[in-house]
């Protein structure tokens, strides 16, 4: 084999390990295999593989992530970001759902299994009617609501020239308060062998100085 | 699975731990004058006597029983469970620069795998000339880098951006590692694969479940990113990767792939899961940013701290901490005790290094009042580490990730220190 490098380490791929291995989807679709799924048959397969953590409907289970739900929540006090609300692609889905979950189970889901899956989680945030089929020949069509929710990184433009310069070292401010503690919130772990130490808080001894030696 | 990173009302009473051990030490301040001789002086000890432990006792071993409270620790209402979830380096209890990696950080999405070397393969694809499978011998006999470097969490203090909220510089400040690592620049293993001119990007995954893809710029890839193998002259450790990890100076710890197995050139960002729902910033007007690559400077006192009070009464006090930047070296670190009001500049223990952490001291006096403890640093752009309200002021309270604040710790006049937040 010819190689770019010098070293002329490694070995070719083959093209069955890259498929393997290679099965990211690009967001404009690339890389989807082929295949389809409708949200009846999604909801079956959610009930079955999904449902336990993230709910019937797609809205979780306790503290497990929720999938569906949280729409226009993203500019209020305490947003729920879900694939409805938040997620640009519907490529991430599919391709997350299909190497990375279940939990516990990665990558024992079927291409159609997945459609059907990402068809179901499109119904349950109210994308989708209930009829809806997805495939890879439709999948390009779909339009996530956030879509247009992500700006490149601006620190460059709205932050830095902020904060760069000489600080302030002496007389910054009239006043300090505590605004807020920590202690007050307490939901810090606390620590076995502290248990025991609910005693009083430590006295402070003022130590006389020694003079110095000579 | 998911990190809220959020508030939560449990109950449970979170008093510094460190009162704990603070007991014996309370009244050995300053040069006080002993009043009978030291029976640890003057009279013979068992270790002065007897024998100790022989060579063959420890092939590899622990830190001695004395140091068991230096350990990573869980929150555990911060995730759902303890596979997709965070623990914390003790930071407050170490010194230096260099991370122990027994008690460095781990961040799992799906549990920390065991991948023996003779089962470790690595792709490269996309598009580039020849697609490569390499072992992890092959690895070993490309010419290898050394470096030391910072790896955050892009979730480091994310919990304490609406208020103070954990007591202890581990739990807000923990989630971070500082290692030197020995491995072969990114741009190497490139270049024996031959980037094709349309490749612009490079994406990159694990080997476990969660596969942790992510898109690195071609730029960076063939800048200073490290295909990586030894950490502080070791192998790595399974939780942080082993056998083989990337390390991408001064950028957010989410990237840093760990169990490494495939590199791919693309032409686009992939735009993962871990790019879009997660790792994202989401700002007051609810847009987010993307690709907030850079871990900006930052700093924390770790001593005194809720976990590490003042046990020791008024004279000398080492006030000590941390200070890191991903845009380059620490130049200064300045150090406040009244909140903010004034500022006396730290020692550096040594010159700051690009993309690492750097120790730095305030020798002082203590007269037992109480203070309000910032540390403020300042990277060698002239960028100086801002405050949380200036954070605030352009970011508003839902970003999760990047919080970069200045931490103030209130040490009251017993020695106990506090997590709050000031005016």
């Amino acid at each position: 084999a010819v190689f770019a490098g010098d070293f002329g380490l490694g070995r070719p791929a083959l093209p069955e390990e890259i498929a393997a291995w290679d099965v990211k989807i690009m967001p404009d679709g690339r890389g989807l295999p082929e295949g389809s799924g409708d949200v009846w048959t999604g909801d079956e397969v959610f009930a079955e593989n999904c449902a336990v953590c993230h709910g019937d409907f797609a809205e979780g289970v306790g503290n497990w992530p929720k999938l569906a739900g949280g729409w226009d929540t993203l500019d209020h006090e305490d947003p729920l970001k879900t694939v409805g609300s938040y997620w640009p692609y519907l490529s991430t889905v599919w391709d997350y759902v299909n190497r990375s979950m279940p939990f516990g189970n990665a990558q024992s889901l079927s291409n159609d299994e997945v459609y059907a899956i990402t068809a179901y989680i499109l119904y349950s945030n109210n994308l989708v009617d209930e009829d809806f089929t997805l495939s890879h020949e439709n999948f390009a069509e779909v339009e996530m609501p956030n879509a247009g929710g992500f700006i490149v990184d601006d620190r460059a433009e709205t932050e830095y020239a902020k904060w760069t310069g000489e600080p302030c070292m002496e007389n910054c401010k009239d006043e300090v308060k505590i605004t807020m503690r920590a202690r007050v919130l307490d939901v810090t772990p606390d620590v076995e062998e502290a248990e025991a130490a609910e005693a009083e808080p430590v006295a402070v001894a003022v130590a006389e100085p020694e003079p110095a030696p000579e | 699975m998911s990190e809220t990173f959020k508030g939560k009302s449990t109950s449970r009473r979170g008093f510094l731990r460190g009162a704990a051990a603070a007991g014996a030490g309370a009244l050995a301040a300053g040069a006080a004058k002993a009043a009978t001789p030291d029976p640890l002086i003057v009279e013979p000890q068992p270790w002065a006597q007897g024998l100790g432990e022989g060579v063959d006792v420890t092939p590899y071993g622990l830190p001695i029983q004395f140091e068991n409270d230096v350990v990573r620790r869980n929150v555990d209402w911060l995730t759902a469970d303890t596979i997709s979830s965070i623990n914390f380096t003790p930071i407050h209890a170490l010194d230096g620069t260099i991370t122990p990696q027994g008690c460095a950080f781990e961040r799992h999405h799906s549990g920390a795998i065991e991948l023996a070397k003779d089962d470790y393969r690595l792709m490269i694809n996309g598009l580039v000339d020849t697609p490569l499978v390499f072992t992890y011998a092959d690895l070993e006999r490309f010419p290898r880098e050394n470096h030391v470097y910072f790896c955050e969490c892009a979730a480091n203090t994310g919990m304490e951006w609406a208020g103070a909220q954990l007591n202890g510089a581990q739990f807000t400040h923990g989630m971070i590692h500082n290692m030197e690592y020995t491995g072969v620049p990114l741009r190497t293993i490139l270049e024996e694969a031959g980037v094709k001119t349309e490749g612009k990007w490079v994406y990159v995954e694990g080997a476990d479940a969660s596969s942790n893809g992510r898109s690195i710029p071609m730029e960076k890839a063939l800048d200073d990113v490290l295909v990586a193998f030894k950490a502080n002259g070791e192998a790595l450790r399974k939780e942080h990767g082993y056998p083989v990890r990337l390390v991408v100076p001064g950028w957010e710890g989410n990237m840093w792939v760990k169990w490494l197995r495939r590199i791919e050139v693309t032409d686009a960002a992939v735009q993962s899961r871990e790019e879009t729902s997660k790792y994202t910033d989401t700002l007051e007007d609810g847009t987010s940013r993307k690709w907030t690559w850079e871990m900006d400077a930052k700093s924390v006192v770790t001593s005194p701290s809720p976990q590490a009070p003042i046990t020791h009464g008024t004279g000398p006090l080492v006030i000590s901490g941390l200070a890191w930047s991903g845009r380059g070296a620490i130049t200064r670190v300045d150090v406040s005790k009244d909140g903010g009001k004034t500022w006396e500049t730290a020692r550096l223990a040594k010159p700051g290094e690009r993309m690492a952490l750097t120790r730095f001291y305030l020798d002082t006096t203590w007269d037992g009042t109480e203070m309000l403890l910032q540390s403020r640093a300042m990277d060698e752009t002239g960028y100086v580490q801002p405050t949380k309200t200036q954070l605030r002021e352009v970011r508003g309270l839902n970003s999760i990730y990047h919080n970069n604040c200045i931490q103030t710790w209130w040490v009251k006049p017993n020695g106990e220190a506090e997590n709050v937040e000031v005016s």
